[in-house]
């Protein structure tokens, strides 16, 4: 697929790729490893439109060209699809199964977990990493979490995540150690809710 | 530009490229703890089994404002935790530490300190062999379906004939461990004495294997449990006697000859530990004699 | 009194300078030049090229020279030189057909298409150590005599002539465009696939892989070869630039391949054919490259409805312990302090021990009790 990219026009990327990549990494780290806690973004890239600077950063912290990546309809805008692969070089692919990241723009329309690959059975690592633009951190639905990298528990209030989603979530957990690993992202702060987390209402 | 170091090399030695595959799976590694993901671990300037694993998991983690840690036995100053801290302070120039709470990296091989590490802190494990079955079976096209049917009844078997023929679990370090209930895991050769420090740590914790190209990882607050039977308790080493040092009796002892007709003595083999509670007045039986901070290079007296 | 033994960075350092003098040697003679090793020690700078998976002589040579000649730790220099290198592109699969042949020798034909051509080899020198060359003054400038017409361009690989006929398994379509497994990038898999075996074995210590092939011709592993082809000499590097859609060259190595013809296999309901076995090796590498050729045949076993029953059939043994660097690697690390854990171990006995004695005490004093 050909794509002329007019360079001038995009968002920048990371103003530092080697420093600003690995500070992005590692709150993305410790979202994953303390599931629940806000980390925030200190130096996010600016993100084109239809993205999240947060969803945006974790991208191009993680993606390039040995990573495909899937966007849903509402993450599809012509400037994110250009950015993303102007600024990380991942493939954009068009089925979410085949994506080993995939970012979801439209929460409360978005396809089932299954549709995304849980990894295989002697290869758990392989399965899709989820990058869900969440309407708030703190101001939804309170669940409480459990699972490695939480000390007991911990109540969490991801907002505007359709209905069934939680539900899938459980589905999802099941699976273990197979199953998607997901991040929330909304403006310069994330939560990761790896696939060992157990939630409730 | 930024990364361009002084050496020449990028910071931290790895190419971003590089950084990025093993930063993906590191998080996978965090999201099923305890299982083994490979990578595509690069050729080091380091020889493989030497901390090559270790080595790219700090660099892909490390950034400038970290304050690294680097042990070898439980002590800072053997020469290939050395050699490591100056490969870092080369290619990364971070500030380097000994004291582990000041730490925010520390890279280990064979030990967790004795102070207990808190959040905001990750130790990398140096780690030669990652497969905990692998002396059972040594396929890895085996090894592999056992983890994934998480079948571990060969290394109970292997338990079991331990107690049959010594009375005791024989295996003393690299001691299996399961996973939040799920991946069997080697801890890397740390004494037994110190798998428990894995349990619900508040670290994360890093496994780096580079020549079996294997990257695992134990997330905070994770159930780390050392296998053992109803009858059989795990339960850790333990010493008659007191580091002669600091007088510690909770600590992990390495045992030194002092002469060659039998005579012997037991220190810290945490080096920080030890000269933390000498500072703060404690003096084992020959402690009072060894002055703290006169050090003697005596490697690098032989080496001239 | 007791003073701990320190490992201390000053040591370290001078560790390093006590190398830099044993390598210089006396320094009462010329100190080698990196040019010198280029031209005349060419066929250990071939074999770092080969295992380093680098294919630049000069800095083959300056490795061996750091290395103090030592051909595994050169290797290892260049492999963690390579690791830090830019990769522009993936070159487009080498055609040794059109190679400028300086070396053609076929066991399975009398005379084929060509010649043979015996080119330089050391098979039929008779191994007398020649004191002329220890002589003050060396030999001079030794010249071979050219011969009477020029080889043809393009010299028609020998088991073209078996393919001809179907005597011979078809060699593999050329997929282009499909990627090849990329052991540098990947960590082994297994089952691995013939691409994945084959950069192992051009990467694999050439003594471990000389001693497999050996292993299959000795039964451990039934192989009945001839060697249909080796050849020696330079040929062109090709890579297709995105942005320019054609092949352009970009420049030329020397290489040695050998194509192994192997026994036949046949079913009721196919003729009988013989099979492959391939080689490659950077620059002049005959025994590299023909014991690679045997042993890719016998790890080939699975894929051609063989039971695997020696080591050099069984890939996971085979890839798991060709690299020399791994292998080195691992073996020395044992002398690295393992004092923690030997304690853990020191204890374990002593306990066991403790606990032996206090048994045969307690059974004892249970049989005088009883007597």
């Amino acid at each position: 697929m050909t794509l002329a990219i007019d360079a001038r026009d995009l968002a920048p990327g990371f103003a530092d790729p080697v420093f600003d990549s690995q500070s992005a990494f590692r709150a993305i780290m410790n979202a994953i490893a303390y599931p629940g806690r806000i980390e925030r973004f200190r130096r996010p890239v600016a993100a084109p439109a239809g993205l999240s600077p947060a969803a945006a950063t974790i991208a191009l912290t993680l993606c390039d060209f040995e990573t495909p990546l899937w966007l849903d309809e509402s993450a599809a805008t012509e400037a994110a699809v250009a950015y993303l692969r102007f600024h990380s070089g991942a493939p954009i692919v068009d089925h979410a199964g085949r994506a080993r990241f995939c970012i979801i723009g439209g929460a409360a329309s978005a396809l089932p977990l299954h549709a995304f690959h849980a990894g295989e059975d002697k290869y758990p690592d392989r399965s899709a990493t989820l990058i869900i633009e969440a309407q708030s951190l703190t101001s939804g639905a309170p669940r409480r979490w459990r699972g490695p990298g939480i000390k007991g528990e911990r109540v969490v209030g991801v907002g505007g995540m359709k209905d069934s989603f939680w539900d899938e979530w459980t589905l999802n957990q099941t699976l273990y150690p197979l199953g998607v690993d997901v991040f929330f992202a909304c403006g310069e702060e994330i939560v990761g809710l790896p696939r060992g987390v157990a939630t409730e209402a | 530009m930024s990364g361009a170091r002084e050496s020449g090399y990028n910071f931290a030695y790895l190419d971003e490229q590089t950084k990025r595959m093993i930063r993906r799976t590191l998080l996978k590694a965090l999201a099923a703890p305890g299982y083994q993901a490979p990578f595509g671990g690069r050729e080091m300037p380091l020889a493989y089994g030497w901390g090559t694993g270790g080595i790219q998991v700090t660099a892909s983690v490390i950034g400038p404002e970290d304050v690294l840690k680097v042990i070898d036995q439980g002590a800072d100053d053997t020469t290939n935790a050395v050699s490591i801290r100056r490969f870092f302070q080369l290619v990364a120039d971070v500030e380097t530490t000994e004291a582990t709470e000041k730490a925010t990296v520390i890279q280990t091989r064979h030990r967790i300190p004795e102070a207990p590490l808190e959040e905001g802190q990750i130790i990398v494990y140096q780690v030669p062999q990652p497969e905990p079955l692998r002396h059972l079976e040594p396929r890895e096209v085996e090894t592999r379906k056992m983890h994934a049917y998480a079948e571990y009844g060969l290394m109970q078997v292997r338990l079991y004939e331990d107690i049959a023929r010594y009375g005791h679990i024989a295996t003393t370090y690299d001691y299996p461990v399961m996973v939040n209930g799920r991946y069997l895991m080697a801890p890397s050769p740390i004494p037994k004495f110190d798998n428990p420090k894995m349990q619900d740590n508040p670290a994360i914790q890093l496994f780096g294997a580079g020549r079996e190209k294997r990257i695992y990882a134990i997330p905070p607050y994770t159930s780390v449990r050392s296998l053992d039977f109803e009858d059989h308790p795990f339960r850790t080493q333990s010493w008659d006697q007191r580091c002669a040092l600091c007088d510690a009796d909770d600590s992990y002892l390495d045992e030194v000859i002092t002469d060659d007709r039998g005579g012997r003595m037991f220190v810290c083999s945490d080096t920080d530990y030890c000269a933390r509670r000498r500072a703060n007045g404690h003096v084992g039986a020959q402690g009072a004699i060894d002055p703290v901070g006169e050090k003697t290079d005596a490697l690098s007296g032989d080496a001239q | 009194m007791y003073v701990a033994v320190k490992g201390g960075e000053r040591a370290i350092l001078n560790s390093h300078k006590l190398v830099a003098e044993e390598r210089r040697g006396d320094p009462a003679l010329a100190e080698l030049d990196v040019r010198q090793i280029v031209e005349q020690f060419r066929l250990a700078v071939d074999r770092v090229m080969t295992e380093g998976s680098v294919y630049d002589p000069e800095l083959a040579a300056l490795a061996l020279k750091q290395a103090q000649g030592d051909a595994v730790e050169a290797i290892f220099l260049l492999r963690a030189y390579r690791t830090t290198l830019p990769r522009f592109a993936v070159s487009r699969p080498i055609e040794t057909r059109r190679m400028a042949v300086r070396r053609r020798v076929s066991a399975a034909y009398k005379d084929v298409p060509g010649g043979q051509v015996l080119g330089p080899t050391y098979d039929y020198t008779h191994r007398l150590l020649d004191f002329a060359l220890a002589a003050e003054g060396g030999v001079g400038a030794p010249e071979a005599d050219l011969a009477e017409e020029t080889l043809p361009d393009a010299m028609p690989p020998v088991l073209d002539i078996l393919d001809g006929e179907n005597l011979i398994e078809r060699e593999f379509a050329d997929r282009e465009g499909e990627s090849v497994f990329d052991l540098t990038r990947e960590s082994l898999s297994f089952p691995a696939g013939r691409d994945q075996r084959l950069q192992n074995l051009a990467r694999g210590d050439e003594g471990f892989v000389l001693g497999l092939a050996y292993s299959t011709t000795r039964g451990y592993g039934g192989s009945h070869p001839f060697v249909g082809e080796v050849r020696l000499g330079e040929t062109a590097v090709e890579i297709t630039p995105e942005e320019l859609g054609f092949s352009i060259e970009i420049g030329d190595i020397t290489v040695t391949e050998c194509q192994m013809i192997n026994q036949f296999k046949g079913t009721a309901e196919k003729p009988a054919q013989f099979t492959r076995g391939y080689g490659l090796s950077f620059g002049h590498g005959e025994r590299k490259a023909m014991s690679m050729a045997l042993v890719d045949r016998a790890m080939r076993c699975r894929e051609l409805g063989e039971d695997a029953l020696y080591p050099a059939q069984d890939e996971e043994f085979v890839l798991s312990h060709s690299d020399n660097i791994e292998a080195v690697g691992f073996v020395t690390h044992f002398k690295l302090p393992h004092y923690v854990d030997f304690q853990a171990e020191l204890e374990l006995v002593r306990r066991l021990r403790a606990e032996h004695a206090t048994r045969v005490g307690r059974d004892g004093e249970l049989r005088e009790a009883a007597e």
